[in-house]
């Protein structure tokens, strides 16, 4: 039998042809993807018990990034975010790091870590450079430490020793005021809460001088019952209480010393109260617990906040986390500095970004501002108030007074041999 | 340490009553997924380290039916129904499988399940914590005996874990079926060569002793925050309970279980930051002086 080859195109000629259009289509498209998108680097924890956190971590910045990207990008490239999950783990969150860098082509980072995975990704920024900005580790020495400072990395989270000073002052107040003098503390048996839990009556007492702690309570973290630090309390008879519990522990402890009566007995102050997560979950919210603000969409008492708190909402169908204004805060400085730089080079954007101030919806007078000389973020809303057991929760938040907190930072980093 | 704070209560009657009841409450809370775990492992011969979940599930299962009906009684029923049905399932369709398997086989099956079950939860319920609320009938002033403060859904919840030890106790040594329990956990060939369905037996006392620690988690709901995992460390001390009281004892589970509990109470007054420490102390003492627990029965 005789092949008769068909005239015209044979099949494996067509094939030849249409990959070979497929190429000229394709490689100038993804030569100029290449040039166009910038990947950033995440990694923060999307499961464990912190997750919540976590993903409003990540709901914050992809919030912030599609108004960037809409807006032409960051210095005209288009933001690609790479989010990995560390679990909560310090080594996993390096690793994490290492490989959004190494092997997944990421420019930037933000580190989303809490304070034990934080310190684990800012060896990774120092070791390779790449530009990073802590958006959660609220441990003041990650930046006040000269030690621990790099020219790329930042943070944009709140600092531990701001809520203590601003606590402090506030708490002080209400002790002068109400004769307040027997205190007692509740806290979590680890780093943050003694760390805290010690920073917060430092500066009651230097407000306040004659209060005295006369019982202190440190419950293991994540622990399920805490009726015998209830009772513990009961037996001391303080007028006042501490407490830097915070999420889940802190609401069944407040749903265990309720039935205590508990709050009638004692004023309470509870640092991390105001937090949505917390306020939302709580069915019998006592009312007149004072507490710092985390984010509350009243305070800054600005159309930018509720409205940015609202379309929030409007998105995850949830309220925004204290994590998540830290997040959205990052993306605006590195889109501002990016616009300043003209570039969307680490190196650059850190230039740019040093004693930055912007337009923020978080900051106490509308704006926020990295610090140059410390890389920390300043300015933003902070203060105190008291709950109410429905919207808006904390209805009035009295400000804390950046001048105060700069004084007194300037002194307790000089006590730590930090400056 | 703190020796004279644990003095000072020791000789008041108030800081007494308050302490006594609070060691009491996290006691009982304790007995009731304990003995699930110690009846478990003296029928079945089964070390249930799932057992957790169970109490888990109890948790979520009566928050839901308290936010779809705001009944607490229903809360309570739906919590506990709710658990024996899944400790029945599970048992049949899972742990039957590997009775004759080695203990290293029947721990991984266990550990299985405490991973999936903490996904299934965070799947239904989400990965957050959440809270049930007190309901309004409780909602009121704490007692105040000799001084002490004792809130009045405590005395509930101590009321029901000493009706369910009587029972348990009463019906396991007394009642026809209790009887058969023994001894289809002292002779399983037997009592199946006697005409009795003994895969019944095991699935029943699965069910039972899933159904007390959902009835713990139910009645916890209330006062402790839920989250996927919350199982874990409820099941720790459990352990504790039963290596102490004895394992396959319900007497031991008892009185393990409230020793725990005013360990932890008078504790945290006299050795504030050592409480954790005194608990696991006083069980290696136990260990030591007595390696079959307080009331375990020699093995011969």
């Amino acid at each position: 039998m005789m092949r008769t080859r068909m005239p015209g195109i044979s099949r494996r000629s067509t094939l030849a042809l249409m990959g070979a259009g497929a190429m000229t289509f394709a490689a100038p498209w993804v030569a100029r993807a290449q040039a166009k998108t910038i990947k950033i680097g995440m990694p923060t924890i999307l499961s464990g018990r912190v997750a919540q956190l976590g993903t409003s971590s990540r709901n914050a910045v992809m919030l912030e990034v599609e108004k960037v990207n809409a807006a032409g990008g960051l210095a005209g490239r288009q933001i690609e975010m790479v989010i990995r999950d560390s679990k909560g783990q310090p080594q996993e969150a390096a690793r994490v790091a290492r490989e959004l860098v190494n092997t997944d082509g990421c420019e930037l980072m933000i580190d989303a870590e809490a304070s034990s995975g934080a310190f684990a990704v800012h060896e990774v920024a120092r070791d390779l450079g790449v530009f990073c900005i802590h958006t959660n580790s609220e441990t003041s020495a990650l930046t006040a430490d000269p030690k621990q400072h790099i020219p790329n990395a930042f943070r944009t989270a709140r600092q531990g020793v701001h809520d203590s000073i601003v606590g402090g002052s506030y708490a002080a107040a209400i002790a002068k005021a109400k004769g307040l003098k027997k205190w007692a503390t509740c806290s979590p048996d680890y780093a943050y809460g003694r760390d805290t839990t010690a920073e917060f009556t430092l500066y009651l007492k230097r407000f306040a001088p004659d209060v005295e702690i006369i019982s202190e309570s440190w419950p293991k973290l994540f622990q399920p019952d805490y009726t015998e630090v209830v009772t513990k309390i009961l037996q001391a008879k303080p007028q006042a209480l501490y407490s830097c519990l915070w999420g889940g522990d802190l609401t069944s402890y407040i749903d265990q010393a309720n039935i205590y009566a508990m709050f009638g007995q004692m004023e309470v102050f509870a640092v991390n109260m105001a937090d949505y997560t917390a306020l939302t979950v709580v069915k019998n919210l006592p009312k007149g617990i004072h507490s710092g603000n985390r984010y509350i969409k009243t305070f800054p008492t600005t159309p930018e906040n509720a409205a940015w708190g609202d379309a929030y909402k409007a998105k995850y169908n949830e309220y925004p986390t204290n994590w998540s204004w830290e997040n959205a805060t990052a993306i605006m400085l590195m889109a501002e500095a990016a616009k300043k730089a003209n570039s969307a080079d680490g190196k650059k954007i850190a230039e740019a970004l040093k004693g930055l101030t912007i337009k923020c919806p978080f900051g106490a007078d509308g704006t926020v501002t990295m610090r140059g000389d410390d890389h920390t973020l300043v300015g933003y809303a902070i203060g105190w108030g008291t709950t109410i057991p429905q919207e808006p929760y904390v209805p009035e938040v009295k400000a804390g007074d950046w001048k105060t907190i700069f004084e007194l930072e300037a002194e307790w980093k000089k006590s730590k041999g930090y400056a | 340490m703190d020796l004279d704070a644990l003095a000072g209560c020791l000789s008041s009657s108030a800081c007494l009553v308050t302490q006594t009841t609070s060691g009491l409450i996290i006691g009982m809370l304790l007995f009731l997924v304990a003995v699930g775990l110690t009846l478990i492992f003296g029928v079945l011969k089964v070390v249930n380290f799932s057992h957790g979940a169970f109490y888990m599930f109890g948790a979520y299962f009566a928050m839901t039916a308290y936010q779809l009906t705001g009944s607490f009684a229903l809360a309570m029923l739906a919590g506990a129904a709710g658990t024996a049905i899944l400790g029945l399932i599970f048992e049949r369709v899972f742990m039957s499988r590997v009775y004759g398997a080695d203990v290293l086989m029947q721990l991984l099956v266990c550990y299985a399940f405490v991973l999936i079950f903490d996904d299934v939860v965070r799947v239904i319920w989400g990965p957050e914590f959440k809270a049930m609320g007190m309901p309004s009938a409780f909602q009121v002033m704490p007692l105040f005996i000799a001084g002490g403060v004792v809130p009045p859904y405590y005395l509930l919840l101590i009321g029901v874990a000493l009706v369910v030890a009587i029972v348990l106790g009463i019906g396991l040594s007394r009642s026809r079926i209790g009887k058969v329990i023994r001894a289809a956990a002292h002779n399983p060939g037997m009592v199946s060569a006697l005409g009795i369905n003994t895969g019944l037996i095991y699935g029943g006392v699965f069910a039972l002793g899933g159904m007390l620690a959902g009835l713990a988690g139910a009645l916890a709901a209330p006062v402790r925050s839920l989250t996927p995992g919350m199982g874990f460390s409820v099941l720790i001390e459990s352990f504790i309970v039963t290596v102490i009281g004895g394992m396959g004892s319900i007497l031991g589970a008892l009185i393990g279980a409230l020793l725990l509990g005013l360990i932890r109470s008078f504790g945290s007054l006299g050795f504030p930051l050592f409480t954790e420490g005194l608990m696991y102390l006083f069980m290696v003492i136990v260990l030591v002086s007595k390696p079959t627990g307080l009331f375990g029965k020699e093995v011969a």
